[in-house]
């Protein structure tokens, strides 16, 4: 059994699907009730149309990536996306999203707390702050510790107990002050790493994911696992086969997510899955290579 | 349904501009309808690859071969990177590919006129189609064009079914000089078709939507468009659209298409995101990526 246990939800599986990368479409090739978790792709509280082409550009072993989070907003999801991954049987952890908002103004996350948590099909919630092109998207962004105290806790104020909040931070340095200003304002867990700051070939602001990051996460991941040891530890960027997984969990992570590749491979996460659970420890020869 | 599996090269040729391979994809061609596509992954099957996004092909022929079952012919225009490594594969070479995928062309109920308008590896997309109308008893005219007699796919198998037959290249090397939008009205009157069918570049497809428009035809157009991940993960495909409630809506040019109805897509804006990119001029299959 490769069963793990996340922020105090038992999965399946150390290997889940990242934000923006599975969604029902992935379950033909992919089983969905294989995964440990499918994170969702952000929901804000409105339906936003998303960024305009192109949104998704090749990179050298990396994707170039700014959506601009389209999403048909909490009702839409409630209504299409959420039920269908369910009917699946995926254990789904909702990735959410606040909207830049001026002082006064509602950023949205509360109401998406509050509904999202009441509903049983909802494991965990996975709240956003890693988005490189954020703030050029008008999305909530917390990159000091106190902001993103202030972001958690508003979030996890409005669980109930037993649906636990991810906290997703980028990785760059810093990230060992967030994620402990994250846990202390009431995280379960954190993810750390998502894409790395980029642009795309017009200028714009976007992510870059991709094997071409997977030493990135490692960095980070590490960082993290060493300062904080007694933190759930989600590794998200750059995992591209089940020695990246392996090495990451050898670093100190509980999960791992698994993204980009999915794009390449559909096949892949469910794939690396079933490696994992046959041998879920690095093998003598891959460690030093991977680690 | 869909597969994902590791094809075989069976055979690999090169007529005019285009690359023609056949594919044993098992379990692919048994699914195929007019209109699906297959997406490759760009690398030999098992290894690191820099090349992460898909490369989308139209299904140009199935055909069952004694000892392979059904095997898949696509046309390759190697034009970028991908297309190029694609090309250059030769017999026994194996890729990962994922197919069939997308929405079909719908097909009449009643035995009507149909036109069919195919430019350039576009036309690839017909084959099958045009096979299938035959066997309803549609009677089929056919609009070819390409920029060049090299890029023009043979039409031999493709008149068979035929009613009629205009070809317009661009440098008058084979038939009419001139391009499919400036033919599509008049050919379309003519025809008396009751659909027309198309694959072709952004402006083409505009004119066809519009002739039918015009003439109170239905118009079915293929729209070809960088496809990164082409399984519906990544919203990498942004299609504009005015949905059935009338509101105006960005689908993916994925799994919501390939093939639209003409009179539901926002041509104007769909012409505007590909302009916005640089690249040949309404050359979608060029924006973002390099194919």
């Amino acid at each position: 059994m490769s069963a793990v246990r996340v922020s105090g939800l038992s999965l399946r599986s150390p290997v889940l699907v990242a934000a923006g990368c599975g969604g029902r479409e992935l379950h033909a090739w992919s089983p969905l009730d294989a995964l440990g978790a499918v994170v969702t792709r952000t929901v804000t509280l409105d339906a936003r149309p998303g960024a305009r082409w192109p949104r998704v550009v090749e990179s050298p072993a990396g994707l170039l990536h700014a959506t601009g989070r389209p999403n048909p907003g909490l009702e839409g999801f409630l209504a299409g996306e959420l039920p269908e991954l369910v009917r699946l049987g995926a254990r789904v952890v909702v990735s959410v999203a606040g909207v830049a908002a001026l002082p006064g103004q509602s950023d949205g996350l509360v109401p998406l707390a509050r509904r999202l948590g009441a509903l049983p099909g909802v494991a965990a919630l996975e709240l956003d702050l890693a988005t490189p092109e954020a703030a050029h998207q008008g999305l909530l962004s917390a990159e000091e510790p106190h902001a993103v105290a202030l972001a958690v806790g508003a979030v996890v104020r409005e669980l109930p107990p037993g649906v636990p909040l991810w906290a997703k931070l980028p990785g760059r340095p810093g990230v060992v002050a967030a994620a402990r200003a994250a846990a202390e304002a009431g995280a379960g867990a954190v993810v750390v790493g998502g894409a790395v700051p980029a642009a795309l070939p017009d200028g714009r602001p976007c992510g870059l994911s991709g094997p071409a990051i997977g030493g990135v996460t490692r960095r980070w991941v590490r960082e993290v696992c060493d300062a904080l040891p007694a933190l759930d530890v989600v590794a998200s960027g750059g995992v591209a086969g089940v020695d990246d997984v392996r090495a990451l969990r050898a670093l100190g992570a509980v999960a791992v997510q698994v993204g980009s590749v999915a794009l390449h491979d559909p096949a892949a996460p469910g794939r690396i899955a079933a490696e994992l659970a046959v041998r879920p420890s690095p093998s003598p020869d891959s460690r030093g290579g991977a680690a | 349904m869909s597969v994902h599996v590791t094809a075989e090269v069976l055979m690999t040729k090169r007529i005019g501009a285009h690359q023609h391979l056949t594919l044993v994809a098992p379990g692919v061609g048994e699914l195929v309808r007019p209109g699906s596509f297959l997406a490759a992954s760009i690398g030999r099957p098992g290894e690191a690859t820099a090349h992460l996004a898909r490369r989308p092909l139209w299904i140009h022929k199935v055909q069952p071969m004694a000892g392979y079952g059904a095997t898949v012919q696509v046309v390759v225009e190697p034009v970028g990177p991908g297309t190029r490594w694609l090309a250059g594969l030769a017999v026994g070479d194996r890729l990962d590919v994922t197919g069939p995928l997308g929405r079909p062309f719908a097909l009449p109920r009643e035995p009507v006129a149909t036109l069919l308008v195919g430019e350039a590896h576009g036309v690839a997309a017909l084959q099958l189609l045009a096979e299938r109308l035959h066997e309803r008893g549609c009677p089929v005219s056919l609009l070819l064009g390409a920029p060049d007699e090299a890029r023009l796919l043979p039409d031999l198998e493709l008149r068979r079914t035929a009613r009629s037959v205009v070809v317009v290249t661009a440098d008058g090397s084979v038939g009419q000089r001139g391009d499919v939008a400036d033919l599509v009205g008049e050919t379309l009157r003519r025809s008396e078709a009751q659909v027309v069918y198309a694959a072709a570049g952004l402006p083409a497809l505009h004119a066809v939507a519009r002739a039918a428009e015009e003439h109170g035809a239905w118009s079915q157009t293929a729209v070809a468009m960088p496809l990164p991940c082409a399984t519906g993960l990544c919203q990498g495909c942004p299609l504009p659209v005015v949905a059935e409630d009338g509101v105006q809506r960005t689908v993916r040019g994925c799994v919501e298409g390939p093939v639209v109805r003409g009179d539901r897509v926002r041509w104007d804006d769909l012409r505007a995101q590909a302009a916005a990119v640089p690249g040949p001029v309404g050359s979608a299959g060029r924006a973002g990526t390099r194919p």
